[in-house]
């Protein structure tokens, strides 16, 4: 029988292929949150100018926002995909093999961890050429994409516990509101101290969002602030572990079920 | 003649109607998008009012409701041009156009159907700028002015959006129907006033036909009136021209009926 390592290949081979295969899922995730940096960095260009504000340029400020959404489109990507395998009878289909379930899981989100790979890439390279000045060098902008590959994975799980509990790709679509009210209620578009609405201050102090988008935005506008990355770090853990344990949850549900 | 043409409208438009409003996966995306904008811009960004140059009479909260009121009206026609393709897929839109003895009905049920649709949205986030403190210096006419742009852009939307369900006859095409719209407002004065703007974005936010749409309802609500005619003539083109574009996309649906 194939090691687990193995049949993790397998699967992430098919999800991969599939994956890129839909230029559809790969182009809007790309695109669309470069549009928005383009847009936000001309149109909050005057923002640097309130006092306090902690960088010269809002592009530098606003590029990691980019990262973000592309772990949000990972996630919807990673659920959609799994839910329409449990749609398909794929799955069904799966359990007649003797492939583990972390296999399958983990192999099933390899797919939308590829996009999410090729978008951070890109937002990075785009953001060089535009003029973004990664204070931490090289080797931040390297950590820079390892952390958003990593919070990626974390939102791809999430996802996958929506796709396996629901079994529908328009469950997972309809959740993407409510992801996206997550996202805007954190520091994503200024800091938290320039937050002039209280009850909004409050909520994105209180959004693990806000501290995944700051360990990013450290490296990019700070240097290497330790603090801001530990905190980043620790809330995507956290992120990762309650929503891959989730996923596998749901996944062992469903098979029980089918 | 009239009739017939009254009666196939109000036939669609009670169907649009019930079909919407019975179904929260449908109207519920609606209602959020536009709230969650206007939570992010008028709450998140609330300092950009504090920005050396930004003079709006009536503060950021109102100066965002506005972009946000006028984004979800085009948003609302959008989302109806979905609906019309979707019938387009279940094949209920080919069986109106064998029954439907004068067809550009369809198209006026579907944009008072939008209209409908979008006056529900146009209340919540109304409600929920009064709530968040939002000030209103414009007088009854103003904001009367401030929501006939509104419906000016709703049917825009959805005539751009009927144009192509009816060309394309899927949801596939929702993206071409959604795209553009959220292209053109975005490229429009969103966070600041075009005087605040500079580079390609000030440029392009010049000649952008949303920018009077925007700059004039933010005038409406301030009480201090601005690019009215020039947002007028805008506003009626842009339905002129998509209703153009939706009759020729009628007649090409006919033709593969």
């Amino acid at each position: 029988m194939t090691s687990t390592l193995g049949q993790v290949g397998l699967i992430a081979r098919r999800s991969v292929r599939r994956t890129l295969r839909q230029p559809a899922l790969i182009v809007p995730s790309i695109v669309f949150p470069l549009f928005l940096l383009a847009v936000n960095a001309s149109g909050l260009a005057a923002a640097t100018k309130i006092p306090g504000f902690p960088a010269d340029s809002y592009l530098d400020f606003g590029i990691t926002v980019t990262f973000m959404q592309g772990a949000l489109f990972a996630s919807i990507t990673a659920g959609t995909e799994i839910a329409t395998d449990i749609g398909s009878g794929f799955l069904n289909r799966l359990q007649l093999t003797p492939l583990r379930r972390v296999a399958i899981l983990v192999g099933q989100m390899s797919g939308a961890t590829m996009v999410a790979l090729l978008g951070a890439v890109t937002y990075l390279a785009v953001g060089v050429l535009s003029g973004v000045d990664v204070k931490s060098g090289f080797g931040g902008a390297v950590v820079l994409v390892l952390y958003a590959l990593f919070t990626a994975v974390a939102f791809a799980g999430i996802g996958a516990t929506l796709g396996a509990r629901t079994g529908s790709a328009e469950a997972v679509q309809s959740v993407f509101p409510l992801m996206f009210t997550v996202f805007f209620l954190s520091s994503m578009n200024m800091p938290r101290n320039l937050i002039g609405v209280d009850w909004f201050r409050t909520v994105a102090t209180w959004n693990p969002v806000s501290y995944l988008i700051e360990g990013m935005r450290s490296l990019v506008i700070t240097g290497w602030d330790t603090t801001a990355l530990l905190r980043g770090l620790g809330v995507g853990c956290v992120v990762l572990v309650l929503s891959f344990w989730a996923a596998s949850r749901a996944l062992a549900t469903r098979m029980a079920r089918t | 003649m009239i009739a017939d043409f009254t009666a196939v409208g109000g036939a669609v438009l009670r169907r649009n109607l019930t079909h919407a409003f019975k179904n929260p996966a449908l109207l519920v995306p609606s209602l959020i998008f536009p709230l969650i904008f206007l939570i992010a811009f008028a709450g998140g960004l609330s300092n950009i009012g504090n920005v050396p140059g930004f003079d709006f009479r009536s503060g950021y909260t109102a100066f965002q409701f506005v972009f946000v009121f006028l984004q979800s009206a085009a948003f609302g026609g959008v989302f109806t041009g979905f609906a019309i393709a979707a019938d387009f897929e279940s094949g209920f839109a080919r069986r109106l156009m064998l029954s439907a003895p004068r067809r550009p009905g369809i198209i006026a049920g579907y944009v008072v159907a939008a209209m409908v649709r979008w006056a529900l949205t146009a209340a919540v986030v109304t409600v929920a700028a009064l709530i968040a403190g939002m000030q209103v210096d414009g007088d009854g006419v103003q904001l009367v002015g401030l929501v006939t742009l509104g419906l000016l852009l709703n049917a825009t939307a959805v005539l751009w959006g009927t144009g192509i369900a009816m060309r394309f006859q899927t949801l596939q095409a929702g993206p071409i129907m959604q795209i553009p719209v959220f292209l053109i407002l975005f490229l429009a004065p969103v966070y600041v006033p075009l005087e605040l703007l500079s580079g390609w974005i000030h440029s392009l936010a010049s000649v952008n036909p949303a920018t009077a749409l925007v700059e004039a309802g933010r005038g409406f609500i301030s009480g201090e009136p601005t690019v009215v005619g020039v947002a007028y003539l805008a506003g009626f083109g842009l339905v002129a021209l998509m209703l153009v574009w939706a009759l020729t996309g009628l007649r090409k649906a006919e033709r593969r009926a």
